[in-house]
């Protein structure tokens, strides 16, 4: 049946335009607006520390910017948390969701308790585990103690500053892919386990040969979120060590922040970003083409 | 359809207009004492003035990007703000973000404070708080060990080997690289070297070294665990729970270290003392640490100096003073209920430092917070070797000169 429309409303006709509309100027103006503009900046000199206005100087903030060992040191350290934090917590979340997977008592209170840690602010986050970790009254070295093991400095060493903050990001994120891979272990069928236990196949080749192919592509995408978002963390860097000890800690995000608004270099720190949206891109890019294949 | 718009226009202006004339001024505050008490004062002088004061409050890095990103978008509507005069000051004066205080009195304030907020023959900001470098000490613990509260640096360190054990660390100090610029200073000054010297960098000296040597010494037999992770904001809860026999840091912490909400050491058995001396005598740090201004881009300038001229007055200072804050104004430590109350050792060393300290606790130029973690690299180096790095001299030589090409980049190389 044919809607008929009233003649010469302009509200009538445009309706296919119109009610998209807010969904399309959010997107321009939240999104892609400040992405170009980051973009325009990288090409700029400004810096609020010498009082001048800005000036276009194309590609030199990024030759100045991208050959710093500050900024390739700080490289390293993004892919190393997120490698370390992303593969930590790829196994205690498989580890974690088979277990949930069978049937037991509390199990449902258990799936709730997990979503805590989801949905607390890294900040305060932060500041919990800077008690924690605190070497001389923080609760992480008095429980070390007990068990007769060394203290540790925790954040207040450059050697091991990566691991603990990955620590705290695993705390944080391994029930999120618990839970993805919970909900894609829930939807497999049951029948390949039913013909491989009868043909007595070991609980270890059936976890092998049967539940990892066949959970892969939810394993991918919860994969994908938390790479790209591992790659991006700063809440809980900037609010437990700032990047320290010295630059120990100082990941592309956070030396961004840095260059922005401690030293005022907008177009330096600009060039950063750009470089960490194009990684960040990248790094999507690789894992969604790395699932289509699988898939195939 | 014409007329519809132009009655809805209308509506728009008319309550613009209205909302216009109830008188409203912006203040931005620091998460500061002074802040707070503020604060807390403000609803005074709007029942006095029928001004609408809307407060912000924010942590005093976040203050600075705050006003940074408002005013270099020019989308502010700040009238009044706290302001850092050695962090920002320069930087901000060089953009034009502060307004001229031409008819604010000046005369209660010490020369050396109105020295950071002039810019050519011009005030721009009020000074509020000042601070100095002490020696908070464990007066208990030093009764016990026996030992009389250093003056010097060799006392410092006999004192601290002897305070230091398993459970109490003997000393502390700021290790967080560029936090600990600040405290480092009087050290270095105390060695007869300085950060910058008639516009340029040059705390590769051998005086310099030697404090940041000495410095790191001292942190590292002496200190607690994880100092070059550590700001005041981490020493402060260490000093409080006992682990912690000597600080050195800013006068400005006394009150939170004594408030017996938070501490488990009684004040009694808290002490301060004069930074002790070093090699070339007794110069220590004594700054402006906050003040207040006017933003250039005010649109309510009248308001705003009413305003700042109640919130920088006599009387709110006295309050601070009281509340155990250390006010810039002269008058405010002459006054008799105030010398009363407030601790002797706050008196004492604010009258040593006033008459002798250094109006300075780090480079002084726009691109400062750089230059502290470039400094903050050589005290990280020094700490983590315990003062003995043989490349200690060629670091600082580099961040000497990162340090100069960036007064270079700003303009200020050679400039004073």
């Amino acid at each position: 049946m044919a809607i008929k429309r009233p003649k010469g409303s302009f509200l009538e006709k445009n309706l296919h335009i119109i009610f998209p509309l807010p969904a399309v100027v959010f997107v321009i103006v939240m999104m892609l607006f400040p992405v170009l503009y980051t973009l325009f900046l990288s090409f700029t000199n400004w810096n609020l520390t010498s009082g001048m206005p800005l000036s276009i100087v194309f590609l030199k903030s990024y030759q100045k910017v991208l050959r710093e060992p500050r900024f390739i040191a700080a490289l390293g350290r993004t892919f190393s948390f997120t490698a370390l934090a992303v593969a930590v917590e790829t196994i205690l979340g498989m580890i974690v969701a088979l277990i949930l997977n069978r049937e037991f008592r509390g199990k449902g209170f258990t799936k709730l308790i997990m979503l805590l840690p989801l949905v607390s602010t890294p900040v305060a986050i932060g500041i919990v585990f800077n008690l924690f970790y605190d070497p001389t009254i923080g609760l992480a070295n008095f429980v070390l103690t007990r068990f007769g093991l060394p203290r540790q400095a925790w954040t207040g060493s450059a050697a091991t500053v990566i691991p603990s903050l990955a620590i705290v990001d695993i705390w944080q994120w391994t029930p999120m892919i618990a839970l993805i891979l919970l909900s894609g272990l829930a939807s497999l069928s049951s029948e390949p386990y039913e013909s491989a236990r009868v043909d007595g196949a070991s609980e270890w080749q059936i976890f092998w040969r049967i539940t990892l192919p066949m959970v892969t592509p939810t394993l991918l995408t919860a994969l994908i979120l938390r790479t790209i978002d591992a790659l991006k963390t700063f809440d809980i860097i900037y609010a437990m060590t700032g990047g320290g000890p010295g630059y120990a800690s100082e990941t592309l995000n956070v030396m961004a922040f840095k260059y922005s608004f401690e030293y005022f270099r907008m177009g330096q720190a600009s060039v950063i970003l750009v470089f960490l949206f194009m990684l960040v891109l990248f790094m999507s890019l690789l894992i969604v083409r790395m699932r289509k294949s699988l898939e195939l | 359809m014409k007329s519809k718009l132009m009655l809805v226009i209308l509506v728009v202006l008319t309550v613009l207009s209205v909302g216009a004339q109830q008188k409203e001024i912006r203040v931005l505050l620091a998460n500061h004492p002074y802040g707070d008490l503020l604060k807390a004062a403000i609803p005074e002088y709007e029942k006095a003035t029928g001004v609408k004061v809307n407060v912000e409050s924010l942590q005093e890095s976040q203050l600075t990007t705050k006003l940074t990103t408002e005013f270099a978008t020019r989308s502010s509507t700040v009238d009044v703000f706290m302001t850092r005069p050695l962090q920002e000051a320069k930087m901000f004066y060089k953009n034009g973000w502060y307004e001229p205080l031409t008819d604010y009195d000046f005369s209660d304030y010490p020369k050396n404070a109105l020295d950071v907020a002039t810019f050519g023959n011009k005030a721009y900001l009020v000074p509020l708080v000042t601070e100095w470098e002490v020696l908070y000490y464990r007066v208990d613990l030093f009764k016990k060990a026996g030992l009389s509260v250093p003056t010097n640096f060799t006392e410092l360190e006999m004192a601290a080997k002897k305070l230091n054990s398993a459970d109490i660390a003997g000393f502390a100090s700021r290790g967080k690289g560029a936090a600990a610029v600040t405290q480092l200073s009087s050290y270095v000054y105390n060695y007869g070297g300085t950060y910058l010297d008639k516009g340029k960098a040059v705390f590769n000296s051998k005086e310099a070294l030697d404090a940041i040597r000495f410095y790191g010494k001292m942190l590292a037999n002496y200190g607690p665990a994880g100092i070059t992770n550590m700001s005041w904001e981490n020493i402060m809860p260490l000093f409080q729970a006992g682990k912690v026999a000597m600080w050195t840091d800013a006068s400005v912490f006394y009150g939170q270290i004594v408030d017996p909400t938070k501490s488990q050491i009684p004040a009694e058995n808290v002490g301060i003392a004069n930074f002790p001396a070093g090699p070339k005598g007794n110069t220590p740090y004594i700054v402006v640490s906050w003040g207040m201004a006017i933003a250039k881009q005010s649109k309510n300038k009248a308001l705003a100096a009413d305003f700042i001229k109640w919130a920088t007055s006599k009387e709110l200072a006295k309050r601070g003073m009281l509340a155990n804050i250390t006010m810039a104004r002269n008058s405010a430590w002459k006054d008799s209920e105030v010398r009363a109350k407030i601790h002797p050792g706050l008196i004492a060393t604010q009258e040593y430092a006033a008459k002798n300290g250094i109006p300075y606790d780090r480079p002084y130029m726009s691109a400062v917070g750089e230059a502290r973690d470039l400094i903050g690299e050589v005290i990280i180096e020094s700490i983590n070797t315990g003062g003995s790095s043989a490349k200690l001299e060629s670091l600082a030589r580099d961040k000497v000169a990162a340090v100069n090409s960036l007064l270079e980049d700003t303009g200020e190389y050679g400039v004073y």
